[in-house]
């Protein structure tokens, strides 16, 4: 089933809805059979831009390109785009046989290949045996599969995925998230999935595009993503993070404001303005070390979390794990971190 | 109900008290005329003889053949209205609703003087050359026809209009991405999940059209026999109260058929 996947190219797609400008100059470029997540908070754009991409909202200016081939004014019907909706949108007057087999009929489709194609997805995702029921007879995780039986049944050119698991509870939704990206894989079928969820992210992409204020912030694997993010609003958006500024002062010394001394691991140049990342579960044993008291302390079963008001003014977020007692708030600790384990952008 | 639910209903009892007193109990008293006789002869008479037969026939008829009219006019209306930009919604509903706030009585007559022997078609028609002899519009079917369904209009407007707000635009954006053309999106989308706005209004026009009064009995010029005018002539010209009442009561009774009817469907609709 798995035939080679489309390309998608978006350049320069901008959209204004009255006074905001919810696309500014977005360009981006997702490779055959890739899976690119676009995170961002809910008025970021990352809608919008899906909605650009399936045809449902016109850009203002830009272009959109499958395969090379300008699709930018061509209607949603003719794109070829395999969808699933925030809330499923299946058909409620269908039965799930029927809305699998919708796209194949829209086609014109012979019966007896449309019966092959409709159980052969439904086998996919699972839902052998359930083609006679009505979408209200199913669970929201069915019910979802269902939608991604009829976004892929009909091969589609890319997959469009708009927070689909956003109504389902968190054991469910990791379930479903293996399972696109098991079905992703097996069929390298290119997907842009769409959430503000940063650990869906994590879990599902090849690359990630963060998005906010209409702009793309950075685009990269979900390690570089995590690890070295490009600015503040990546850092702090996704995971959890600690983020200082300062100013390089030597090859690996950065000294932050408040006069806090650090030493990294970094080529950037003396002189300039640098942002700090170290993340709460990097802290241990290190070469920069911390000492303050608890200020809060909470129990999260694999580790503890704790908050810090450092001797030197820092307030830092520090990650432990969960052996022997929670520290009350007050406890003295000191903790430290590697230079290696800070991020300078 | 429950007690407290009977404690709750107290700003109801103003309305109920009235609507037992002027309307219940009037309706009640009126019905007793065909049974006072203390036999069911004026039934037998109203069921029994051809001519009144007749006259049910032709009701039903009529109301058939106007809600059939209304539903062709109505749907794409109501559709129109239910998609289309906010201000032709707008200017939509004004045209729907602004019959419905005028008296019946007075489009009635409007539309006598619209389409008499020397009505304004009539003149527009000779003046224009289409015809040489005014057309039969005012005192026969066609003349009912086109008052009742100008009247009855709104009552299919609206559920039909309801019906399509309620389809929800994100099914019909995945049919459209799923390769359907708007064609196909309306028959394959929005037709079957607003039938039941089409049945619901088709019932009401139908009943309404069924105990229609002042349209038929002008437009229709007593050429065009329906029940309510019917009963109108048996109170006011032979003066037959016990008679009278016992074809409304047939009417009652038919109309209670019909919602009864209409019940059970949607009720089978509703279930999985």
């Amino acid at each position: 089933m798995a035939a080679p996947s489309a390309d998608l190219r978006i350049e320069g797609v901008s959209k204004r809805f009255g006074e905001v400008l919810a696309l500014d100059g977005v360009a981006l470029d997702i490779t055959s059979g890739e899976l690119l997540t676009i995170l961002g908070p809910s008025g970021s754009g990352k809608t919008t831009l899906l909605k650009v991409v399936a045809g449902f909202e016109k850009a203002d200016s830009g272009s959109v390109r499958i395969d090379g081939a300008e699709v930018t004014a061509l209607p949603p019907a003719r794109r070829d785009i395999g969808m699933v909706f925030q809330n499923y949108a299946l058909f409620p007057h269908l039965t799930v046989a029927g809305n699998v087999a919708f796209p194949l009929e829209m086609r014109n489709i012979g019966r007896a290949e449309i019966d092959r194609r409709v159980s052969e997805a439904l086998a996919l995702v699972e839902l052998a045996g359930y083609d006679r029921r009505l979408p209200k007879q199913l669970s929201g995780g069915q019910q979802q599969r269902v939608a991604l039986a009829r976004a892929i049944v009909f091969k589609p050119r890319l997959l469009l995925l708009d927070e689909p698991f956003g109504a389902l509870d968190r054991k469910l939704r990791e379930t479903m998230q293996l399972e696109v990206r098991r079905l992703q894989r097996r069929l390298g079928l290119t997907t842009i999935f769409i959430t503000h969820d940063q650990e869906e992210a994590l879990v599902l992409s090849d690359r990630i595009a963060v998005m906010n204020k209409g702009t793309i912030q950075q685009v990269a694997g979900t390690t570089e993503i995590y690890e070295r993010p490009a600015n503040d609003f990546v850092a702090d958006f996704v995971g959890e993070s600690n983020i200082f500024h300062g100013t390089m002062t030597a090859p690996g010394v950065v000294n932050l404001e408040g006069g806090r001394r650090l030493s990294v691991n970094s080529t950037t140049q003396p002189g300039a303005r640098v942002g700090v990342l170290m993340r709460p579960e990097r802290f241990g044993g290190g070469t920069n070390s911390f000492a303050g008291e608890v200020k809060e302390a909470v129990y999260l079963g694999a580790s503890f979390k704790l908050r810090l008001a450092c001797d030197d003014g820092l307030e830092l977020i520090v990650r432990q794990s969960a052996r022997g007692a929670l520290p009350i708030p007050g406890t003295r600790v000191s903790v430290g971190i590697d230079p290696e384990s800070i991020h300078v952008f | 109900m429950s007690s407290s639910g009977w404690a709750k209903a107290w700003p109801a009892l103003p309305a109920l008290v009235l609507l037992f007193a002027f309307f219940l109990y009037p309706l009640l008293r009126m019905l007793s005329f065909s049974v006072e006789t203390g036999n069911l002869d004026w039934y037998a008479k109203a069921l029994g003889e051809g001519l009144y037969l007749q006259v049910f026939w032709n009701t039903f008829q009529i109301a058939l053949i106007v809600t059939g009219v209304c539903l062709l006019l109505g749907y794409p209306l109501g559709f129109l209205i239910a998609t289309t930009t906010p201000g032709w919604a707008t200017l939509g509903f004004i045209f729907v609703l602004l019959p419905l706030w005028t008296s019946v009585l007075v489009r009635t007559y409007a539309w006598m003087v619209l389409l008499g022997r020397n009505g304004v078609f009539n003149r527009l028609l000779l003046d224009a050359g289409i015809v040489s002899d005014p057309l039969p519009l005012l005192h026969n079917f066609t003349g009912v026809l086109i008052g009742m369904v100008h009247v009855l209009l709104p009552y299919m407007v609206l559920p039909v209009y309801g019906a399509v707000r309620r389809v929800d635009p994100a099914i019909v954006a995945a049919a459209a991405g799923l390769g359907a053309s708007n064609v196909r999106i309306f028959w394959r989308i929005y037709l079957p999940l607003t039938l039941n706005g089409i049945f619901a209004g088709s019932v009401i026009v139908f009943v309404l059209s069924l105990g229609f009064f002042i349209t038929p009995a002008l437009l229709g010029g007593g050429r065009v026999m329906m029940i309510a005018v019917l009963i109108e002539q048996e109170v006011r010209q032979t003066l037959n109260w016990p008679f009278a009442a016992a074809l409304s009561a047939v009417l009652l009774a038919f109309t209670f058929a019909v919602y009864a009817l209409a019940q059970r469907f949607t009720r089978v609709e509703a279930q999985p």
